[in-house]
């Protein structure tokens, strides 16, 4: 992943306290690829259209590649036509009455007139299309829509790419084969790439870097594993669905042993040191469903004797190539969700009922401050 | 002997072609505002515009003798600033029938512009397309036949006015004698032979524009 420098790639901070309240602060390396991610209405789209020049907030510093495009102290605000924006709308929005070719070559405005068809023609070609050219767009499947589209937002030679939600608008089944094609098209340009999306695995699945968003605010930005294992807040484990989210208390604090412990439940944890928190403090912690392991019944293994426990198991349910497991856990109300393989399950003959050892991973332990 | 008035059709034709001229401009700038634009007073707006619908001619050309007359203070500065007066006059004919025509403008406008899905537009600046080339290259093809029903309706429904002219213009020929006025007079004048001409000229008129609205309105976006 590279790191945005002063020259290349996107910063943003807006903030904003009427109309859509805004308080944002993002940032996006050439070549990587922010999702911003959060639930619908969470101002994902707004700020999507504040970087294009689509929308104009109250407070805020766009900076691209060095160009200043929104700076509301200094009174500068270019336009979208300014921007040089590579916007892939949700509904794609290829204008209905104007042929594949003429939908890309309209945006080739620095292009000289004679050469727009043909390099519009190339731009259909990278992106798979040709053949496509005399096509309206209303002809053209979900799939090649999205790459007309595509070819138009290249055609401006912009100098970010913003996508909005674009696999919302297909089912699901040709989602997959659009996502992978897509970002195939998409890596091969070296510009900062914003994409907007509600779907979580899909943020996790494509991008470098994440941003949570929650009423117009950012919460954490970091790769996704960053924030799914190390969510700086509740709130933000909430948001991107951390399912093992628990309250706890620090009983003491152990820095010679790198040891942090907690009070759960009747349990007592030993979690990695957190330097942050003092002996009696109420916190939240956090563990990923991999840092969760089953105790096997054939031969221990060296792990179970971190943080063990007893339960039993309230649901086996296969995903793909992982079983999730949910753990009702001895003597508490919590359950815990945990990842297996699914031959883990089969050699363990594990059924709904059966009790079980679990063991949490110390250093999988995430603990996170107080807020009610 | 049945006579067809043929000033009083010229003056007819002349009167619609210049309301709708002056509709096409109108009525664009207002049908996009409305479609687009949130702005305070927007439904007042579009109840004013929708007025001359449900307006009896007669209290709009009241209004207007009112307003524009030679005693009002508005009518009385024109006078004397263009020599010429509104009322009874073929400017005043115009004037008239723009308020009155405006809905039928308006109207199949709005909902021609209000068809264009907003992303659409924001593609087009996006693209580097100014507002202006985002006029000429998106919205006014996707609005076409809209507006081309704008402007047929506004120029049929100016065609066959009546009592907005007989109020406002009376019945002077050459200057403000339409067609349909022409009709009443011949109908008083127990001349029924030229008012059946002048009628069926009319009924034929009508049929043709609005079954040309039908067919431009119902033709699905032209494939090239």
């Amino acid at each position: 992943m590279h790191h945005p420098d002063k020259n290349s790639g996107l910063r943003v901070r807006i903030r904003q306290q009427t109309h859509i309240p805004l308080d944002a602060e993002l940032a996006c390396g050439s070549g990587d690829l922010l999702a911003l991610v959060g639930p619908s209405g969470s101002g994902k789209s707004t700020l999507l259209r504040c970087i294009a020049g689509l929308y104009r907030p109250a407070w805020g510093s766009i900076i691209c590649s060095g160009r200043i495009w929104l700076d509301t102290d200094r009174h500068i605000d270019r336009t979208p036509q300014q921007r040089r924006v590579g916007f892939l709308f949700q509904d794609f929005a290829l204008f209905p009455h104007l042929s594949v070719l003429d939908n890309v070559s309209l945006a080739l405005r620095d292009v000289a007139k004679s050469e727009r068809k043909a390099a519009a023609a190339d731009l259909l070609e990278r992106v798979n299309l040709d053949g496509f050219e005399d096509r309206l767009p209303t002809t053209l499947s979900g799939g090649q829509q999205q790459r007309a589209a595509l070819a138009r937002a290249l055609a401006r030679r912009p100098e970010i790419l913003l996508l909005d939600e674009p696999f919302s608008a297909v089912d699901q089944v040709t989602r997959r084969k659009l996502r992978l094609e897509m970002m195939q098209l998409v890596r091969q340009v070296s510009l900062p790439i914003v994409l907007v999306t509600h779907d979580l695995d899909e943020a996790c699945m494509l991008a470098d870097s994440m941003c949570v968003l929650h009423g117009g605010k950012t919460y954490q930005q970091g790769t996704p594993r960053e924030i799914l294992e190390r969510p700086n807040s509740a709130n933000v484990a909430r948001l991107v669905d951390v399912r093992n989210l628990f309250e706890g208390r620090v009983i003491e604090q152990m820095p010679e042993r790198g040891i942090t412990r907690l009070a759960w439940e009747g349990y007592q944890l030993e979690a990695a040191y957190a330097k942050e928190y003092a002996g009696g403090d109420r916190v939240w912690w956090c563990i990923p469903p991999t840092g969760i392991l089953l105790h096997s019944r054939l031969r221990p293994s060296k792990g179970e004797k971190e943080n063990a426990m007893q339960g039993h198991i309230i649901e086996i349910v296969r995903v793909g190539a992982v079983t999730n497991l949910i753990v009702q856990v001895s003597r508490t109300r919590s359950k815990l969700h945990m990842d297996c393989p699914p031959h883990v399950v089969t050699r363990n003959a594990l059924q709904v009922g059966e009790h079980v050892g679990v063991s949490l991973l110390q250093r999988s332990i995430h603990i996170m401050p107080w807020q009610s | 002997m049945a006579h067809m008035d043929w000033t009083a059709f010229a003056l007819s034709l002349r009167l619609s072609a210049c309301t709708v001229a002056i509709l096409l401009v109108l009525g664009l700038l207002v049908a996009r505002s409305l479609a687009w634009r949130e702005f305070k007073g927007k439904h007042l707006l579009e109840a004013v515009v929708a007025l001359p619908l449900v307006l009896p001619p007669t209290v709009l050309g009241y209004y207007l003798l009112l307003f524009f007359g030679r005693e009002s203070v508005l009518g009385s500065a024109l006078e004397s600033l263009t020599g010429q007066s509104l009322v009874f006059s073929f400017s005043g004919l115009v004037l008239a029938s723009v308020i009155y025509s405006f809905p039928f403008a308006v109207q199949p406008m709005l909902r021609a512009f209000e068809a264009i899905p907003h992303s659409l537009r924001e593609a087009a600046w996006c693209s580097g397309l100014s507002h202006w080339q985002t006029f000429w290259r998106i919205e006014l093809p996707l609005a076409r036949s809209g507006i081309i029903s704008a402007l047929a309706l506004s120029f049929a429904h100016t065609m066959g006015e009546f009592g907005v002219v007989l109020m406002v213009g009376g019945n002077i020929p050459g200057e403000t004698r339409t067609l349909s006025i022409a009709i009443y007079d011949r109908v008083q004048a127990f001349d029924e032979a030229s008012a059946g001409v002048m009628s069926l000229l009319l009924l034929i008129f009508a049929f043709v524009t609005v079954s040309l609205v039908y067919v431009f309105t119902r033709q699905p976006p032209r494939h090239r």
